[in-house]
């Protein structure tokens, strides 16, 4: 602090402190514990508000256990892929309908973590030490354009390209390959067509952080297992992915989090089967008006996102000025 | 010989994911000339101009861009002093209260664009602020401030503070000192930071969507529309996007070979 009066003064240093006092006190500290008392809140016509009823109450979090509906549950194989051959009984429980898409909104923004991760670990390997670095710039700028049009357009483009009458059932058509159009998006339990959004989506966000971790691995450390008789396998596995830990780690936390929390994705991109927890929140918020309830909501989110990073950060070993780069 | 063999398939799962990424854009840009009522590049149905026309008869569209624009511009405003004025202060600090602050001011970044709105919506509506793009605004600041304090931080990493001490001790003032020694070295990270807040704040859609109120921003007109039925107009407005992109995206190639190329001749 005393540092800082040293270098800027004493002006400087209180316009900079207050400046970053307002950030975090009335744009982020403040909001989130607001959110967070409102949660326990219960939902109360106006002039009710003040009154004896309005106490604490766990009812809105309680809502996420109760309704209890009967959910036919997607087994692989039945609907996974259409038209598959083999065919499983359908199961059929009696849960929370709530906590089953919160469930489902986890398992998958999970699974499209793991596939970018998967996808995009050769990629960056092969930018950083294989790729003439010539031809690097052109190709990262290239990489970069879907970046810059914005994540509604890139959603927005798989959503005319999976359409039932749209540019790949026809293409596939004419090809003599299919006969007939098919529902792109009713796939995978009714996710496809949201997997593949998701993943096309968020996929860069994944792909810069491994690029930059990988950056910065000396090539001569690759070269030494080489030549110690490491096999490609071992190579990758012991020297290569240790040291894209941060990167990992920053790259899952973030597509996870965007996958998660996307509205535009599961909106766009929906067949008849799927639900999105952020479609439950708007539902609280613009439809049924219980802002408390949404509250609640959203803090589970939160706290599941938040979850999240302590786990990866655990995980791989990293710190919090790893993962935000 | 093996590795040779392994490389080149690399490279070409590469190109292969490039052209992946590129493909369905040129699909989106491409369906905004075809005559076709519903957005799609096949089946082709001739040629037309028509949903270009049809945006730019397009009045909520043209209100809807006006008012991302002024929220873009305010959020750049708040957001790159307030992002420079918490990397100074996270970069004098040390220890235990350096990770804290940081913490906090990365929080917001691994926060769900839909928690940041709701909250922002609560805490303003107790102060009887109602909705609307005044709170889309405070919202996206939360976040967006702390990407251009990283990126000033970043910057900081390689200023010698030395400088600094050197025009004190030859009698400049604190403000003077800052303004001819500190922010000229932090002008690339302030101008980035910039333009990163700025298309950051054009593509919001989860903050906005909570806080916005009435009023519509570009992407939430766009993103609503979809699910009214969409025509082909979304996809001149995407064209039209897609192509400011790529036209910036030459100019700074042909501006980086240049650069290359003159400093390939000062080697030679």
């Amino acid at each position: 602090m005393t540092d800082l009066i040293q270098r800027y003064g004493r002006g400087l240093s209180w316009l900079s402190i207050g400046l970053t006092a307002f950030w975090l006190l009335a744009l982020v500290i403040l909001p989130y514990l607001g959110l967070f008392e409102q949660s326990f809140r219960p939902y109360l016509p106006v002039d009710e508000i003040g009154g004896p009823n309005d106490h604490y109450t766990l009812h809105n979090y309680m809502a996420l256990f109760s309704n209890p509906q009967d959910i036919t549950l997607c087994l692989p194989g039945k609907d996974t892929i259409p038209g598959s051959p083999i065919y499983l009984p359908d199961l059929v429980v009696n849960w929370p309908i709530h906590l089953y898409i919160f469930i489902l909104t986890i398992v998958y923004s999970s699974v499209v973590t793991l596939i970018v991760l998967m996808l995009c670990y050769p990629i960056a390997y092969c930018m950083a030490k294989v790729m003439d670095p010539r031809s690097l710039p052109t190709f990262f700028l290239l990489l970069v354009i879907p970046l810059w049009v914005s994540e509604l357009m890139r959603s927005f483009s798989w959503y005319i390209i999976l359409s039932l009458n749209g540019p790949l059932s026809t293409l596939l058509m004419d090809l003599g390959i299919l006969s007939a159009p098919v529902r792109w998006t009713w796939g995978l339990c009714g996710y496809s067509g949201i997997m593949v959004g998701l993943i096309y989506t968020y996929v860069l966000f994944m792909l810069f952080p491994v690029y930059n971790a990988m950056t910065s691995l000396d090539s001569n450390q690759i070269e030494a297992a080489e030549d110690l008789g490491a096999g490609w396998i071992r190579k990758h596995w012991r020297v290569i992915i240790p040291h894209c830990k941060p990167g990992i780690a920053s790259g899952s936390v973030t597509v996870f989090m965007l996958a998660a929390s996307s509205l535009l994705v599961p909106s766009l991109l929906a067949s008849p089967k799927s639900r999105w927890f952020t479609e439950v929140i708007q539902q609280w918020m613009f439809e049924s008006h219980d802002w408390n309830s949404g509250a609640a909501y959203a803090f589970l989110l939160l706290v599941v996102c938040t979850i999240f990073v302590t786990v990866m950060m655990k995980l791989f070993k990293v710190g919090l000025s790893d993962i935000a780069k | 010989m093996r590795n040779k063999f392994r490389h080149s398939a690399l490279l070409i799962y590469c190109y292969c994911f490039l052209a992946l990424m590129l493909v369905p854009l040129a699909v989106m840009g491409g369906a905004a000339f075809n005559d076709s009522k519903f957005p799609t590049v096949l089946p082709w149905k001739g040629w037309t101009w028509r949903w270009f026309v049809d945006l730019y008869n397009d009045d909520t569209i043209w209100q809807a861009s006006f008012n991302t624009l002024i929220v873009a511009i305010a959020v750049v405003v708040m957001s790159v002093p307030i992002g420079t004025a918490g990397a100074l202060l996270v970069n004098s600090l040390k220890g235990r209260s350096r990770t804290l602050l940081y913490a906090l001011m990365i929080s917001p970044v691994l926060t769900p664009g839909a928690v940041i709105g709701i909250s922002t919506l609560l805490f303003w509506f107790k102060f009887n602020v109602p909705a609307g793009l005044h709170l889309s605004v405070f919202a996206q600041v939360s976040f967006i401030a702390a990407y251009v304090m990283l990126m000033v931080l970043a910057r900081l990493q390689s200023f010698d503070s030395a400088l600094e001490e050197a025009a004190l001790d030859l009698g400049a003032t604190h403000w003077q000192s800052l303004r001819r020694v500190l922010l000229p070295h932090l002008y690339p990270a302030l101008a980035a930071g910039s333009v990163l807040a700025f298309f950051q704040s054009i593509e919001n859609f989860n903050a906005t969507q909570f806080t916005r109120g009435a009023s519509t921003t570009l992407t939430v007109y766009v993103g609503s529309k979809v699910r009214t039925g969409i025509t082909p107009t979304i996809n001149a407005l995407a064209f039209i996007l897609i192509s400011i992109t790529v036209i910036g995206a030459l100019a700074y190639e042909i501006r980086r070979r240049r650069i290359a190329a003159r400093a390939a001749e000062a080697e030679a």
